[in-house]
């Protein structure tokens, strides 16, 4: 069980790392990397799967598979919109773009 | 070790596994070189986790799942493929929405199971309960407020609603869902569960429809974070290591981004939430001198004798397509050795970063595009500076008129250019309904035409030179 103040450690240290990453993000990237970082909280499919796996009512049921539904939509949703516009981010120093 | 055991331990090895390869992965989309092996790190993280939750002692409805995740993936796939890169903003939106959405059916099956079990007797601790009801709470309004700012930004929506009184209606709206929420912790009740759900997601709704345009990145990007805390809050519900990390970085790296968004916006978050944007404003100080129109030809000898040039794209040129042949235009000046840059406000577009992604779909290679820090003491030594399709982000107003909607904004240093050229349809203001006076000025130029016919007919000018130039 995580609970108290590990749980306290964990949202604290958790939230660091999220800033710290992000804080010297040049603007270029900002776009992609809001997609990207959408795409990461998609992770909420698992607890999802995990709702409706333990669901023992018909109306747990249902919410867990919209939660399933949804959460999927998010992931995959999300990683192909960032990997697109990811792939189209080219230097001019690489040959095959040069004129 | 019983075999039990060990799956176990596998699948909390895999969850490990996934949240470092998350971390890994935005670490890695922070920089260009790298972000696309980032977003593919990340990929495995998600996949790994998910193939590893199967593997669950006693899961129950696979087929549903196998089935939900099917068709959502599916779905998901084939519009994320499709749609135009000047729709990422709302296909984000979207995607955003769904994650909320999905934290909050966690929340409600978690609080409907203890609520089943019975009174006291549930399998949550107080801690739990509490991060339950405000997961619940703050997915559900990411769910439906993005699901607003989708439609508004998809044109399916006026673009604002707004009533008298509408902020007391929002107030008692999130304070019955609050009220609702402590209920629900303290008794547990099916009944107050539905209620405070309901509060929530109309919540939701209020909260986004007075907001306008121009602030809709900044709430989707407030909502981002929103659906990463959420998922941070009901990932601990379900003792779930890689929920609440994932969730709470995402949460903590998109409050930081929607901060910076507001800051290059001049607005602060809670401005852009509960006030609205140019409305009326004071009377704006008179602009002096007059709009001097230029030919295509003319502006093609003007850069044909140029040895630097800056571009200036705004969200206009994408609109009317025309980023593809101002980037030809950029290889037709480069071919005759002229130093070309492209300056980009922050934001450019409809979200920051907006810009260079479209401007890397027509194939403007990233070290060509400068952030405006970078470009702006540049333009003083700048021969030619073109604007496409951008206004208020190069309105010197926001620098010298206090009375203006945007004044103190930071803008592109256009007018210290040695001459401009704006291209541009027609007469009319900007977003902001201001008259911009850099089209005032005595070395500003307005070349009246589409983005596309401008940009042909000003190639066609520079090639006929090279004809007639005696080269």
């Amino acid at each position: 069980m995580i609970d108290g103040f590990l749980a306290l450690y964990l949202f604290m240290l958790a939230a660091f790392t999220g800033h710290e990453i992000i804080s010297r993000v040049p603007v270029i990237l900002h776009t992609p990397l809001m997609s990207g970082s959408n795409f990461v909280h998609g992770i909420v499919l698992v607890g999802a799967m995990v709702a409706l796996g333990e669901a023992t009512t018909p109306l747990q049921m249902w919410i867990g598979a919209v939660g399933v539904f949804l959460g999927a939509g998010n992931a995959a949703g999300g990683y192909v919109v960032t990997e697109r516009m990811l792939e189209m981010f080219k230097s001019s120093k690489k040959p095959e773009t040069k004129q | 070790m019983t075999s039990a055991q060990i799956v176990s331990l596998v699948i909390q090895a895999s969850y490990f596994a996934a949240a470092v390869l998350l971390i890994m992965g935005i670490k890695r989309m922070s920089s260009p070189v790298t972000a696309r092996s980032g977003i593919q790190w990340a990929g495995v993280g998600v996949l790994v986790a998910v193939i590893a939750t199967f593997f669950h002692s006693g899961m129950q409805n696979v087929v549903i799942m196998l089935v939900a995740i099917a068709l959502s993936t599916a779905v998901a796939w084939y519009s994320g493929r499709k749609v135009a890169m000047t729709a990422m903003p709302q296909m984000v939106a979207l995607y955003n929405g769904m994650g909320g959405g999905s934290a909050a059916a966690i929340g409600a099956s978690a609080l409907l199971g203890a609520a089943l079990a019975g009174g006291a007797e549930h399998a949550l601790t107080n801690t739990q309960s509490v991060l339950a009801v405000v997961g619940a709470l703050i997915g559900s309004i990411s769910f439906t407020g993005s699901l607003i700012a989708f439609a508004k930004l998809q044109g399916w929506m006026d673009k604002t609603f707004r009533f008298s009184g509408q902020q007391a209606v929002n107030g008692l709206c999130f304070l019955a869902a609050a009220v609702l929420g402590g209920i629900v912790v303290y008794h547990m009740q099916p009944h107050a569960i539905v209620l405070f759900f309901a509060a929530s997601l109309l919540f939701g709704i209020l909260m986004t429809l007075p907001i306008g345009g121009a602030d809709m990145p900044v709430v989707i990007s407030l909502y981002n974070a929103f659906t990463g805390l959420a998922v941070g809050f009901e990932g601990y519900v379900q003792q779930n290591v890689a929920l609440i990390i994932a969730g709470t970085v995402v949460g903590a790296a998109g409050t930081l981004l929607t901060r910076l968004m507001a800051k290059a916006m001049n607005r602060s978050i809670s401005n852009v939430l509960f006030s609205n944007f140019g409305g009326g404003g004071g009377a704006a100080a008179e602009i002096k001198g007059s709009l001097k129109p230029i030919e295509a030809d003319d502006a093609a000898s003007l850069l044909y004798l140029a040895e630097k040039i800056i571009i200036v794209p705004g969200y206009g040129m994408a609109v009317a397509q025309a980023q593809h042949k101002i980037w030809e235009l950029s290889q037709q000046l480069i071919k005759r050795e002229k130093e070309v840059k492209f300056a980009i406000h922050p934001v450019a577009g409809r979200m920051p970063g907006h810009m260079n992604v479209l401007l890397a779909e027509a194939g403007v290679p990233y070290d060509l595009i400068a952030d405006m820090d970078d470009v702006n003491p540049e333009f003083p030594n700048c021969d030619v500076a073109i604007v496409i399709g951008a206004n208020d982000v190069v309105n010197p107003v926001a620098k010298t008129d206090k009375s203006s909607p945007i004044y103190g904004m930071p803008i592109l240093d256009v007018a210290h250019a040695k001459q401009v050229i704006v291209i541009k349809r027609g007469k009319g203001t900007g977003f902001a309904g201001i008259e911009n006076a850099l089209f005032y000025q005595d070395n500003c130029r307005m070349l009246y035409a589409d983005g596309q016919e401008a940009a042909n007919k000003l190639i066609a000018g520079l090639k006929a030179m090279d004809g007639g130039g005696g080269h």
